[in-house]
């Protein structure tokens, strides 16, 4: 650092005294991005593990020691209406929303990314064709979106994955095309054309490695989003098919017997409210380190 | 002396990081008399704009902190004043233009209001009145159809245009103290003459004082009275124009006059002539601030820190060897041919 | 201005006809008969063939897709089965629900996550600030649907102080129908109000380091006046920017607020209609609720207009985005 910039730097900080991030506010930061790492793994680990971490099977009934509290009989967190262990369908409901979670968000970037790269890549007729229909998309809520293909897609375990990841392309393919209209201009791309490179070499080779970032970024809080949107097509009677333990349905049940036995809906919730917080720490985090100015 | 404005005596600002002090403003002393202009050179860093910040009393805090001196502005000491009567002062006895006049108007407000807040914060005017005033503000800056341009966005005038309103804006109260903090190092060139004309026919018509930030001697020669010369938060030499010009004595003030020619040349911003940084301001330095960058620098000059002595009626200079006993000799060159 | 206004919404047009043939092809990818899985298992042939003669689904596809089209274009969102009513007309008996609870929600979600940004970014790096990040954070966070139920745990259940369900008409007195309004128009907050304070902090932050704040503070005024006046209106354009995205996301979330709540919106009827497999109410409700969206975006562009001169009349360019 050169000696000029002490007292610029502090001339700077007159200017504008908010941008320097002192190093404790950078922990922080950090230390959060930590936490919500750490509570990804942990919720990964579960759901990987979870055979093993489960103390009864998920959808085992037991209609005598149904809607039993925390605790009872060896039912760490209780059992629900139908006498199955809270705690275990809990741990495999993890392994639902993560799937569902990290599929349907693969699902859509990779489409998305797709069309996005195409649209703005070659631009014209293709890219205002493919952008309006993005529009459209953009037009339902999201949930809405979901909620309609799951309407005509039916209930399961791969539907939810399509209709999420459905709904997710017309994000992914708006932010991968404006990284590619602006990494377009540069003159690099200009001189790997006039030396032969043909569009897919530039394309997968010079213009995707930039939409990296951005994508990683939105990918990890499209993840978050992903999850709760399972959640609540589970919810709605609209996710995977009854037994499977999902989160969402959980909650659904323990609506109906909110006053019985509220930690049902209590604990289910806590699960996808603690596990997508996690993954927006780490969401926020990362964006933070790769580029503080991503507008995502 | 009644004529007495300002009296800054040993003004000391300094910054706070997580792991540091930076002493930006490291005690300098200076006085400003009625309808006088008072030039502040120095190149980026010198805590020239740091100390005109300070006047106002808006250095942000934290990082920033005023950390000792006085301010007498008409007898009374600003640091003293309480936040609400500091506002009292601020636009209305003593008020700023910046830099960048692309950025120092609001862009969502109308030039007229930005105009009409100023003269409605500080007097009792009607809406109708303060508009009025803000017409002949405008009009006095010299902006034609000033009627139709106070209805008006900031993006829809030049940058020199803009200047003027930003004079208006700081002149709508009739302040006794204007300070300019580089007011014309954004614009063109034949904008600057326009701008710097504009303040000193200003100052003849509301009868203000002017503090002058700037590291353009050109300017100085052109609108000041007096001059400080400000090096590492350090006033290294301070007298009338004509003095400073005639017998610089400092050898920062030489490399300064030196670098005018430079860029005179050259069109750069900047102290090409003289090698070398301003020193770590976060480092406690027992000596002269000058003493890395000085070619006549002696062992005596990194030990010990010299005094601001009065060399002749009115200049002041701190240097180990610019006193009446002991003179530094300094090869002539053509400046002012 | 004028100009601007009918140029823009003459732009909409296609997105609203790209939102029709959305909706038109997730219509036709229905697997199997529709006629039959809205009859149901018990349904005679007859009355199946019946009914697809009268949704026109024995015509080419293009000839149902012009009649379709054709019917939209007058307004005609077909019939519901179950209901025995056209599709217009349970939309507009349950659309001003939804609207009632959607503008308080959004009064809520403004009155709170914009002063709570303002304070943050003023406040910086303080325990307050803070704070207020974390429970912003917990806000975008938070699945709704859940939240709704543990309002309805503790406010209804177990204290007693709002109705767990249903909606308070004005007949009724004005208190009922707070009292009603409440807990949903919380938990469908929820989520704007952490995005307004989270986006309010950051444009807040970066419009208080420009020269013009310097300029403000430099004329004398106080500190409240040069945050709430010269910073807040700089800070707007993101905020509206995000207006639409919130929007969009509360229509979605009526769904699910409405389904806890049992509060006659269109979320609910969506869900009802679900239930009882009349899925042509799900889609004239869903293109109904995307068409306001784009709507509600032209709105959100046009305001941008009046708080942003700088926006230049002839260039810009909006869309949904």
């Amino acid at each position: 650092m050169s000696l000029q910039s002490t007292v610029a730097a502090a001339e700077k900080k007159m200017a504008k005294p908010k941008k320097e991030t002192s190093l404790f506010k950078k922990l922080i930061r950090n230390r959060l991005a930590a936490i919500g790492l750490a509570v990804t793994l942990f919720m990964s680990i579960i759901a990987v593990f979870a055979p093993w971490i489960a103390t009864h099977p998920p959808n085992e009934m037991d209609v005598v020691s149904s809607l039993k509290i925390p605790g009872t009989d060896g039912h760490l967190l209780g059992t629900d209406n139908y006498g199955r262990d809270l705690f275990s369908r809990l741990v495999y409901g993890a392994r639902i929303s993560l799937i569902v979670g990290v599929s349907a968000v693969v699902f859509g970037a990779f489409f998305g990314t797709f069309l996005g790269l195409v649209s703005g890549y070659f631009g014209g007729k293709l890219d205002s064709i493919i952008m309006r229909t993005m529009d459209g998309l953009f037009a339902f809520p999201f949930i809405l979106l979901a909620i309609t293909l799951m309407t005509v897609l039916g209930q399961g375990l791969v539907n939810v994955i399509i209709a999420i990841g459905v709904a997710n392309i017309p994000g992914f393919a708006r932010i991968v095309r404006g990284q590619v209209l602006s990494v377009k201009e540069e003159e690099f791309i200009e001189v790997t054309r006039s030396l032969g490179a043909t569009d897919g070499r530039i394309l997968f080779q010079h213009v995707l490695p930039n939409c990296l970032a951005p994508l990683i970024v939105y990918g990890t809080m499209s993840i978050a989003g992903a999850i709760i949107s399972e959640a609540a097509l589970s919810f709605l009677g609209l996710g995977v098919q009854p037994p499977t333990a999902s989160w969402g349905s959980i909650l659904k049940d323990g609506k109906d017997f909110l006053v019985l036995s509220p930690h049902m809906a209590t604990f289910s919730g806590l699960a996808i409210l603690i596990t997508v917080l996690g993954i927006n720490l780490f969401g926020d985090g990362l964006r933070d380190a790769l580029d503080p100015k991503m507008k995502i | 002396m009644s004529d007495l404005l300002l009296k800054v005596e040993d003004l000391e600002v300094h910054f706070r990081s997580s792991s540091s002090i930076v002493k930006a403003v490291n005690g300098v002393s200076f006085t400003l008399n009625k309808k006088e202009t008072l030039g502040i050179v120095g190149e980026s860093g010198s805590g020239k704009s740091v100390t005109a910040t300070a006047l106002l009393r808006l250095i942000p805090n934290p990082p920033g902190n005023i950390t000792g001196g006085m301010m007498l502005f008409e007898g009374t000491d600003l640091l003293s004043l309480s936040d609400k009567d500091m506002r009292s002062v601020r636009g209305n006895e003593i008020s700023m233009i910046f830099q960048d006049p692309m950025t120092s108007l609001n862009p969502v407000f109308k030039v007229g209001d930005q105009i009409m807040e100023s003269i409605r914060a500080h007097r009792k005017v009607s809406k109708k009145e303060a508009k009025a005033a803000a017409v002949d503000m405008l009009k006095l800056v010299g902006i034609p159809e000033a009627e139709k341009r106070i209805n008006m966005y900031p993006h829809e005038f030049s940058g020199g245009m803009r200047q003027r309103v930003m004079v208006a804006i700081a002149l709508a109260c009739k302040p006794k103290l204007l300070i300019a903090d580089e007011p014309t190092t954004a614009l063109d060139v034949t904008v600057q003459a326009q701008i710097l004309d504009l303040m000193r026919h200003l100052q003849d018509t509301i009868d203000t004082s002017i503090i002058m930030i700037t590291h353009d001697l050109g300017v100085v020669w052109e609108i000041c009275d007096k001059v400080i010369v400000m090096y590492a938060g350090n006033t290294v030499e301070s007298g009338s124009v004509k003095t400073i010009y005639e017998n610089p004595l400092h050898p920062y003030t030489w490399g300064l006059l030196d670098s005018q020619i430079t860029s005179e040349i050259s069109n750069e911003e900047g102290l090409s002539a003289i090698p070398g940084s301003p020193p770590d301001l976060r480092e406690e330095m027992p000596g002269c601030h000058f003493a890395d960058r000085c070619p006549y620098a002696q062992e005596i000059c990194f030990s010990a820190k010299p005094e601001m002595v009065e060399v002749e009626e009115g200049h002041s200079v701190s240097c180990h060897f610019q006193t009446k006993n002991t003179r530094l000799q300094r090869k002539e060159r053509v400046y002012h041919g | 201005m004028g100009t601007y206004i009918i140029r823009r919404t003459f732009d909409l047009l296609p997105t609203i006809f790209v939102v029709a043939v959305i909706v038109f092809i997730i219509t036709r990818l229905i697997p199997g008969d529709p006629a039959a899985v809205m009859l149901g298992p018990q349904a005679s042939v007859e009355d199946i063939e019946a009914l697809r003669e009268n949704l026109g689904l024995n015509d080419p596809l293009y000839i149902q897709f012009l009649q379709y089209m054709g019917n939209l274009a007058t307004g005609d969102f077909g019939t519901s089965l179950t209901y025995n009513q056209p599709i217009v007309n349970l939309i507009m008996d349950r659309f001003p629900n939804t609207l009632i609870l959607a503008v308080s929600a959004l009064i809520i979600a403004f009155m709170v996550g914009v002063p709570a940004g303002i304070i943050s970014a003023s406040k910086q790096n303080s325990l307050l600030d803070y704070s207020v990040m974390l429970v912003s954070l917990i806000g975008v966070s938070m699945p709704i649907f859940w939240l709704g139920v543990m309002l309805v745990l503790y406010f209804s259940v177990n204290l007693g102080w709002f109705p767990a369900t249903g909606m308070g008409t004005l007949d009724d007195g004005l208190i009922p129908f707070i009292k009603h309004l409440i807990l949903p128009s919380i938990t469908l907050a929820t989520i704007p109000m952490a995005t307004f304070a989270r986006i309010t902090r950051s444009s807040m932050l970066e419009v208080i380091s420009q020269d013009y704040i310097k300029t403000a503070r430099s004329k004398g005024l106080n500190e409240f006046w040069v945050i709430c006046k010269h910073a807040f209106k700089n800070a707007l354009t993101p905020l509206l920017t995000v207006l639409g995205m919130q929007i969009s996301m509360m229509l979605g979330g009526a769904v699910l607020t409405e389904t806890i709540f049992s509060w006659p919106g269109m979320g609910r009827l969506i869900v009802d209609a679900i239930d009882k497999r009349d899925f042509v109410v799900v889609q004239g409700t869903v293109l109904f609720i995307a068409v306001i969206f784009v709507v509600v975006n032209l709105l959100v562009d046009i305001m941008y207009k009046v708080v942003n001169p700088r926006v230049n009349y002839t260039t810009s360019k909006g869309g949904t985005k």
